[in-house]
């Protein structure tokens, strides 16, 4: 036990001394969450449009007008022919085409159902949908308003409730993913360096001619970063809460705990890739070209996985910051207890343990390979 | 220039060594492209619906067939009461809660309006968006049913438009078609960006550094015996993937090839200098890899890979002016989906090229031949 505190204290004292790689390590977290939070939003809004007028009459010009003030649009570019809304569309400046046909006033006026077509550039399939039904139901909205029918109430309606969320917020989705994101990467990232580096320096063959036990080698590896991480959380789970009016409705201790949890998962993966790389670049290219787009894409960060192939969804499993934003949103959103959450914790402690494991046993045999 | 030629030759050699490191550089990208491309769906198909009848008459069972048989909710229970059904949705079991008043059958045979109430799992603001939008085309299409038996009076039909929809580049709405050219931007920028940011530190961290600086080698020669390895390397991944993406994905370049590696060739040279840059003023790879963590984390979050660029705030916008990524994506999908032009895409070419050149010119000047 001293040997351990003793080696644990000489880590310690060797990450404080680094003065420019806490800075990075504190700064960076801090930094990347406030510009996500602010900037990431998932609602399609200013989109330009390409509008290809033909009858030019006033009614027309409503229309258009209505769709201009719309928050969803802005008109982008009022063209004369089809081919100029493709150059829109290629040149990237509009994302949806309107042509409004020839005598469009004096035919809606006449009941005569004129055609307006919706053209939409669908490279970006979820865009376009979207964008198609925004612009469908203006003008639908806008047709029947200059009608002066009162229409009858539709006999059965519907109330939404939009529970934990009211207000729609896009925050809500993207903090926990960010929050998993960073703590998982930067996490796994500074372990993975620390064991490979030994390696590449050769100290490592020092400390296993040491009396300590691997156990002790990792851990005494693990417990400062393990401190480092922990706060990072905090204070990521604080900017949460104070920037971005993230709620905190349930248990405050399991959130710590959670926290404490996930940070240690993080590092064990770090020591896992550390312990099977031989060099400080194989570590680093595993865990930041490995872990970084399969943890943004498989953890329901952004990406629904209800969507993805029965395959991918098995493969979810294993993505620890799938539990942890799990964790998040059901702490600090739902305010759920423990009879919800137990299964994201029961996880997280068996892929921590897993790893932990994996690495200890192969850390002593692959010096001697 | 005569350097150049074996700089080149030992960079190559000393990739070629590290067995570990070759399947890395190949097969990581290919293998994330081929998986990660399945999972990158935003499309909400299936809302998971929960059923509270409180009615269980015959009308709302036709409500309830109304959704089902609709294509976008699928059933995963029924409740007594509502607040067994919120436990579901905290589980994250259901999205939807559909609650039925008890007398929705008295009440629509004497004409009467009801409410039901749909309770949505909002975490997922979007997806609590759409359902409820889902929600009330069912409603309507309840309704409309019931109004083909009640005869509107004559004259006082309502103005109406016809509208046509139509999908241009990706009739089919394959998300993948999407995804996969954006994807492969990120795997290309990735490998290119991390390899060069190490590149230089690892030498220097190694002591070998200086073996090269006692050389008659110039700065610039020995940047570039840096970068022309690596863009290589980074021209035949990117070719690696266009292939996979025709063969499994069956995507091809609607716009000329040409154009598509003219961008690509600038792109990877700003972004080696990015690496490059990084790594003459870092001091350990630890540090080079965090650096370059950081900036690729924030330039992917904001490329518009997953969300869209529209509707970031004023200040992200600006900027995103400086981000290579964007650029990039943006380029990708122009130059492979729509078939932009050279002229189409002729802006993004020149910033590139500006970055190009300001990155590597800053690299160049911040390495220093004598260490420490």
């Amino acid at each position: 036990m001293k040997q351990y505190l003793a080696f644990v204290k000489k880590e310690f004292r060797h990450i404080l001394r680094d003065k420019r790689t806490l800075l990075i390590l504190f700064g960076m977290p801090i930094a990347q969450i406030l510009i996500f939070g602010f900037a990431l939003n998932n609602e399609v809004e200013n989109a330009g449009v390409a509008i290809y007028d033909m009858a030019g009459d006033y009614e027309s010009e409503l229309l258009q007008q209505r769709i201009e003030n719309s928050e969803q649009f802005f008109i982008e570019a009022e063209c004369e022919n089809t081919d100029c809304i493709e150059d829109a569309f290629r040149q990237n400046r509009a994302r949806l085409g309107i042509i409004i046909p020839a005598h469009f006033g004096q035919d809606l006026l006449n009941g005569e159902k004129p055609q307006i077509k919706i053209v939409s550039d669908a490279s970006d399939p979820n865009q376009a949908q979207v964008l198609t039904s925004y612009a469908t139901a203006i003008i639908l909205t806008h047709v029947k308003g200059r009608a002066n029918v009162v229409q009858e109430a539709p006999l059965v309606s519907a109330i939404p409730r939009m529970i934990f969320n009211p207000e729609l917020k896009a925050v809500y989705m993207f903090v926990p993913g960010v929050m998993g994101l960073i703590l998982l990467l930067v996490g796994a990232m500074m372990t993975s360096l620390t064991i490979a580096r030994e390696k590449e320096l050769g100290t490592m063959e020092l400390l296993l001619v040491s009396p300590l036990h691997s156990w002790h080698i990792i851990f005494g590896k693990v417990t400062p970063y393990w401190l480092l991480s922990f706060t990072n959380a905090m204070i990521i789970v604080s900017l949460g809460i104070i920037v971005f009016d993230m709620p905190m409705n349930g248990s405050v201790a399991l959130l710590i705990g959670s926290c404490l949890l996930f940070s240690l998962t993080a590092l064990a993966l770090g020591i896992f890739i550390s312990s099977r790389a031989n060099s400080q670049m194989v570590a680093m290219f595993a865990s930041m070209m490995g872990l970084l787009l399969p943890t943004i894409l498989l953890s329901g960060f952004i990406f629904p996985i209800e969507n993805m192939p029965l395959v991918l969804q098995v493969v979810s499993n294993i993505i620890p910051a799938k539990w942890f934003i799990m964790l998040i949103k059901g702490l600090m959103i739902k305010g759920s207890g423990m009879n919800v959450i137990w299964k994201p914790v029961a996880v997280l402690t068996f892929i921590m343990l897993f790893l932990a494991v994996a690495a200890t046993k192969s850390v002593k045999p692959r010096l001697n390979g | 220039m005569s350097a150049l030629p074996h700089i080149i030759r030992k960079e190559f050699r000393q990739i070629s060594r590290n067995k570990v490191m070759i399947p890395l550089l190949f097969l990581m990208p290919i293998v994330q492209l081929i998986v990660l491309s399945y999972a990158a769906d935003f499309e909400v198909k299936n809302v998971n619906m929960a059923i509270v009848d409180l009615d269980k008459s015959v009308t709302s069972q036709r409500l309830i067939n109304k959704f089902t048989s609709s294509g976008y909710f699928s059933l995963v229970g029924s409740f007594s009461n509502a607040e067994e059904a919120m436990l579901e949705l905290e589980k994250d079991e259901t999205d939807m809660i559909l609650c039925v008043p008890k007398d929705l059958d008295a009440d629509l045979s004497d004409m009467q309006p009801v409410k039901v109430q749909l309770l949505l799992n909002a975490v997922n603001n979007q997806k609590a968006g759409i359902a409820s939008n889902y929600s009330m085309q069912v409603i309507n299409a309840f309704n409309a049913d019931r109004f083909k038996n009640i005869s509107l009076p004559a004259g006082i039909a309502p103005l109406t438009v016809d509208i046509r929809e139509s999908y241009w580049y990706n009739s089919d709405l394959n998300y993948k078609v999407f995804m996969v050219p954006g994807i492969l931007a990120i795997l290309v920028t990735m490998l290119t960006a991390f390899l060069s940011s190490i590149n230089i530190i690892r030498e220097r961290e190694m002591g070998t550094i200086e073996q090269l600086n006692v050389t008659p080698i110039t700065k610039f020669e020995f940047i570039l015996g840096k970068i022309i390895p690596f863009w290589i390397i980074g021209m035949f991944v990117m070719s690696f993937g266009l292939v996979i993406a025709y063969l499994l994905f069956g995507i091809t370049t609607a716009g000329s090839v040409l154009t598509l590696y003219a961008f690509l060739a600038i792109y990877l040279i700003a972004i080696l200098g990015i690496g490059i840059l990084i790594s003459t003023i870092t001091e350990t790879q630890q540090q080079a890899m965090f650096v370059t963590w950081f900036f690729l984390v924030i330039f992917l979050l904001l490329s518009g890979l997953f969300t869209p660029v529209d509707s970031i705030p004023e200040w992200a916008k600006i900027f995103n002016l400086f981000n290579p990524i964007k650029y990039f994506v943006e380029v990708m999908r122009m130059v492979m989906l729509k078939a932009s032009t050279f002229s189409d895409i002729q802006h993004h070419f020149m910033v590139m090229c500006g970055f190009a050149v300001a990155y590597n010119l800053l690299a160049v000047r911040s390495y220093r031949k004598t260490s420490g």
